[in-house]
């Protein structure tokens, strides 16, 4: 595998009972790479992300990923957890954090850290933990609310929790599934520039629909149409390809779909 | 204003603390022999719903199966004091069904460290093995509820087949003291019931650092979403396991003070019934909260007794009435309810009811937060 | 080769039993999702249904009359049962999906209490059934291997049950609603149909068959208000096995544990056995942890 990539998907598929969501599909990404993978409904986007974190098991094909010392693992092979200790972080559709915590509690929890039980047992706060988690909290917005509990925040404010607790686990590589919707512009525009700031230190791959969020953000852009792909280039160049347009637009219709969102 | 709620919730806490050990320190002379000896029965208990309330109330995993392991560190340690009656001789119910001599592993039993370390180890080590089967492959909720409820029906049907090296359906019993102490002295009684007090105060403290602990958060993200955490890096098997070991552990030694106390031990004393009532406590006192484990335990078990006295076949109705109303009705139990109404009636009450609407609206993240 | 085929027979016999108390089960647990700790009940009401109409025969009614009672039971059964479980669902369980530990508890609850019922009614020592004289008997196929008639008249009943089950759930309207409430609640809402409806209508029908089940117990011994008990579990693990969502997993469900029980106190003792049957189950579910049948789609989230 080539030194620069941190992650290569080979001939995936998954077959869900017949139902093919994800066919063929190939996709490489290089450190520190900022990439959006886009293409209609049902193109097998998300299943892509879960299979890239362990949640679906393709049924043929493998995931590789390349550690931080250069060591190949097949990540289709290992569970949940052990793809989330070598560094690769996922940020679900809906927030899905802990209600029953405090925000601070949920960020401890997410802290890169050993999760080995007598570790969990022994921990104890320390300042350095106390000033990085007050940082990060900070950064979403949400140093005021530190000792309240999870589940009494506003879904947006949800959103933004689980952010906190992707950043504060430090991966190498962070999987966004989209992160905008039901945001408003101004803090689309937060997360936008917040990706960015990510990707200087690590890799990320992100799904979304809006398209204006996309143009403003992507370098590189991934396209899937029916489990396969589709295209990959610039935003300019995908929206200047016919396949993608035809896609998007279904024959004979002339409206730049992919100009205006989903 | 979190320090200065804080510091008065902590006087608050100090202040109940104190009552209750006053209450526990009082009870010998207030009660009659007869009262304490029950209280005492309660208050093993009250062990073993600390651990339901760490596996249910905590980790949201159902276990019908406490019973088995209550019964199991029960029978262990009856089988030394049955040795101890007969000072080693071939017990009077093995005698009867056609056993001639002690078996190897009954002997074992005669050794009261050996006696006290397996009544742990054994229940601890089924937990570990029905843990790791079904934890490691994702079988849990309701799955895993039955499959415990399997459980005591199998241990139950053995322990009453193998008749004569269980006692069958008697079980074991008949027998009067303990380290060379009679059971029946006054003095002795009383001995017991602190021992088992100092167990529950134990217990209890143990059991409350674990829980305020970083791993005790693990524990309440398990119940959540464990799905969610498997991405965090953690792997929710091992901590429910562990738990699952913990809850096993407490409700054996439960078991061991029950037996002490009592005086017999039998098949139907961990069934179906009993097994399930234990969950009942939690329910009812406030399932994770531990301090509700033990009020439930001792509360239901006293209006048991009561009520049984007065009317025992309406006791069933009644039982099944309070699953039906308390889970319906009141599911943070009777100290959800009573912080519900107390000063800060107001403020709990908006932002409890916030947390559930809010929680409704993701039932479709990955978490397992209607797993409860 | 008697005994084997004698094996063989008592665990087909078995199997049908335990597939007789599962198809009820398949339905409100596989199906619907629901945990009813309370369905054991509704077996008990079955059979006591039975008793009361066998009571009825044989104290009112002219004694060349009383062959009958077996197949005029068979309908009120299912309705009693029914009747129970339409109630269950709409006083208690409506409340309680997305809770299913919860259901679990509170269903149980309403079981303990019709246990008590059944003993505050008929008083709580076993009843015997006396069976119709047409039951008496058996199939002498060989020296030595003698099917009884009441068993392969279970047998006969599990197979009817299981057709029309079928038939209802993929052939017909109704059916048809109810799986599409099943699949997608919202979407099925949307295109106009009653789900609260169909929920109360599925939770009878599967309460139901359990109440025939019910009736079947009384050919093979004594009932009791507890009897419900000693099914619950077994029945679960019927469905647990299968898998859920399809019939098919339930009548591999079935038959496994019954081939395995009969083989195995053949082999040992009926205790002993119960033991090495619950290995074989948990066993199995290392191999499948979600039984026989096994789904694969992105909606099965847990």
């Amino acid at each position: 595998m080539n030194q620069l990539l941190v992650l290569q998907a080979e001939q995936v598929t998954v077959d869900f009972d017949g139902f093919v969501a994800v066919n063929q599909m190939s996709l490489s990404l290089e450190e520190g790479e900022l990439r959006f993978l886009i293409g209609p409904n049902g193109a097998g986007k998300t299943t892509m992300l879960d299979m890239m974190c362990g949640k679906t098991k393709p049924t043929g094909g493998k995931i590789i990923y390349r550690d931080l010392v250069g060591v190949e693992h097949d990540v289709t092979r290992m569970k949940e957890h052990a793809i989330a200790e070598l560094g690769i972080g996922r940020k679900f559709q809906a927030p899905s954090i802990f209600g029953s915590l405090t925000v601070y509690e949920n960020m401890e929890l997410a802290m890169r850290q050993s999760h080995s039980i007598w570790t969990q047992l022994r921990a104890k706060r320390t300042i350095e933990e106390q000033t990085k988690i007050m940082s990060k909290l900070d950064l979403v917005g949400l140093a005021g609310q530190a000792n309240v509990r999870a589940g009494g925040l506003s879904h947006g404010q949800k959103q933004w929790l689980e952010i906190g607790m992707i950043l504060i686990e430090e991966p190498r590589l962070l999987l966004f599934d989209e992160p905008v919707a039901g945001m408003t512009d101004a803090e689309t525009e937060k997360t936008g520039h917040l990706l960015k700031e990510i990707a200087k230190t690590a890799s990320v791959v992100v799904v979304e629909h809006d398209m204006d969020f996309v143009r403003a953000f992507a370098n590189k852009v991934t396209v899937m149409h029916e489990g396969k792909f589709l295209f990959e280039g610039t935003m300019d160049e995908v929206s200047k390809d016919a396949r993608v347009r035809e896609v998007y637009l279904g024959k004979g219709k002339e409206r730049d779909a992919v100009g205006s969102g989903k | 204003m979190e320090v200065i709620l804080d510091k008065k919730r902590s006087k608050q806490r100090m202040i109940f603390y104190g009552f209750a050990l006053l209450f526990l320190v009082v009870m010998p002379f207030v009660l009659s022999e007869f009262r304490l000896d029950l209280l005492t029965k309660f208050l093993a208990y009250a062990l073993v719903a600390i651990g339901v309330d760490l596996i249910w109330g905590y980790t949201g995993i159902l276990s019908l199966g406490q019973g088995v392991f209550f019964g199991l560190g029960a029978y262990c340690f009856a089988m030394y004091l049955k040795l101890e009656s007969t000072g080693g001789k071939l017990p009077d119910f093995m005698e009867w069904s056609g056993v001639t001599s002690l078996p190897w592993w009954w002997k074992m039993f005669g050794y009261a460290p050996i006696a006290i370390i397996l009544a742990i180890l054994i229940p601890v080590l089924l937990a570990w093995f029905l843990g790791a089967v079904t934890f490691r492959n994702r079988i849990k909720g309701a799955y895993f509820s039955i499959l415990t409820q399997a459980l005591v029906i199998i241990v139950y049907t053995l322990f009453i087949g193998q008749q004569g090296y269980t006692g069958g359906t008697n079980g074991i019993t008949n027998f009067f003291t303990v380290f060379g102490f009679s059971l029946m002295d006054p003095d002795v009684k009383l001995v017991i019931y602190f021992i088992t007090v100092a167990f529950v105060v134990l217990a209890y403290v143990l059991c409350r650092r674990l829980v305020n602990s970083r791993f005790g958060n693990v524990l309440q993200a398990v119940r959540d979403g464990e799905n969610r955490l498997r991405f965090f890096g953690y792997n929710p098997a091992t901590y429910q396991t562990f738990v699952f070991c913990v809850s096993a552990a407490l409700s054996a030694i439960g078991g061991m003070l029950f037996v002490l106390n009592v005086g017999i031990i039998s098949p139907s004393m961990m069934y179906i019934v009993p097994s399930i009532e234990m969950v009942l406590w939690v329910a009812i006192g406030g399932r994770g909260t531990l301090i509700g484990a033990i009020v439930g335990a001792v509360l239901i078990n006293s209006a048991k007794s009561l009520f049984s006295e007065a009317y025992p076949d309406q006791w069933s109705y009644f039982l099944g009435l309070l699953f039906v109303v308390v889970v319906v009705f009141l599911p943070q139990g009777l100290y959800g309810w009573l912080k519900q109404r107390s000063a800060s009636w107001k403020w709990m009450n908006r932002s409890v009811k916030k947390e559930v609407a809010l929680d409704e609206s993701v039932i479709g993240a990955p978490s397992g937060a209607s797993d409860r | 080769m008697e005994v084997y085929l004698l094996h063989l027979f008592n665990s087909l016999s078995l199997g049908s039993i335990l597939l007789m108390i599962g198809l009820g089960l398949a339905i409100t647990f596989g199906l619907m999702g629901v945990i009813n700790m309370a369905h054991g009940e509704f077996i008990m009401v079955g059979a006591y249904s039975t008793y009361v109409v066998q009571k009825t025969f044989m104290d009112y009614l002219p004694k060349s009359w009383f062959d009958s009672y077996f197949i005029v039971s068979l309908p009120i059964a299912f309705v009693m049962a029914a009747l129970f479980g339409y109630l269950l669902e709409r006083v208690l369980i409506r409340h309680l999906y997305n809770r299913p530990l919860d259901s679990l508890l509170a269903t149980w609850g309403v079981g303990l209490m019709l246990q008590q019922l059944a003993r505050t009614i008929f008083g709580a020592p076993n009843v015997a059934v006396t069976s119709p004289a047409w039951l008496d008997g058996g199939l002498t196929v060989m020296e030595g291997l003698v099917m009884p008639y009441k068993r392969l008249f279970i047998i006969a009943m599990v197979i009817i049950t299981l057709t029309s089950m079928w038939y209802y759930i993929y052939r017909s309207a109704a059916g048809r609603r109810m799986r599409a409430v099943m699949q997608n609640r919202n979407m099925a809402s949307c295109m106009g149909i009653s789900t609260r409806r169909v929920d109360a209508m599925t939770f009878a029908i599967g309460s139901g068959v359990a109440g025939l089940a019910g009736s079947a117990l009384t050919l093979i011994g004594p009932i009791g208000p507890s009897i419900g008990t000693y099914y619950i579990v077994d029945s679960f693990m019927v469905v647990v096995l299968g898998g859920v969502g399809k019939l098919i997993g339930t009548i591999f469900g079935a038959f496994g544990i019954g081939f395995a029980n009969t083989v195995f106190e053949a082999w040992s003792t009926a205790s002993i056995g119960k033991v090495l049957v619950f290995l074989c189950i948990v066993a199995f579910l290392q191999w499948r942890p979600t039984g026989f049948v096994k789904m694969r789609s992105r909606s099965l989230d847990s």
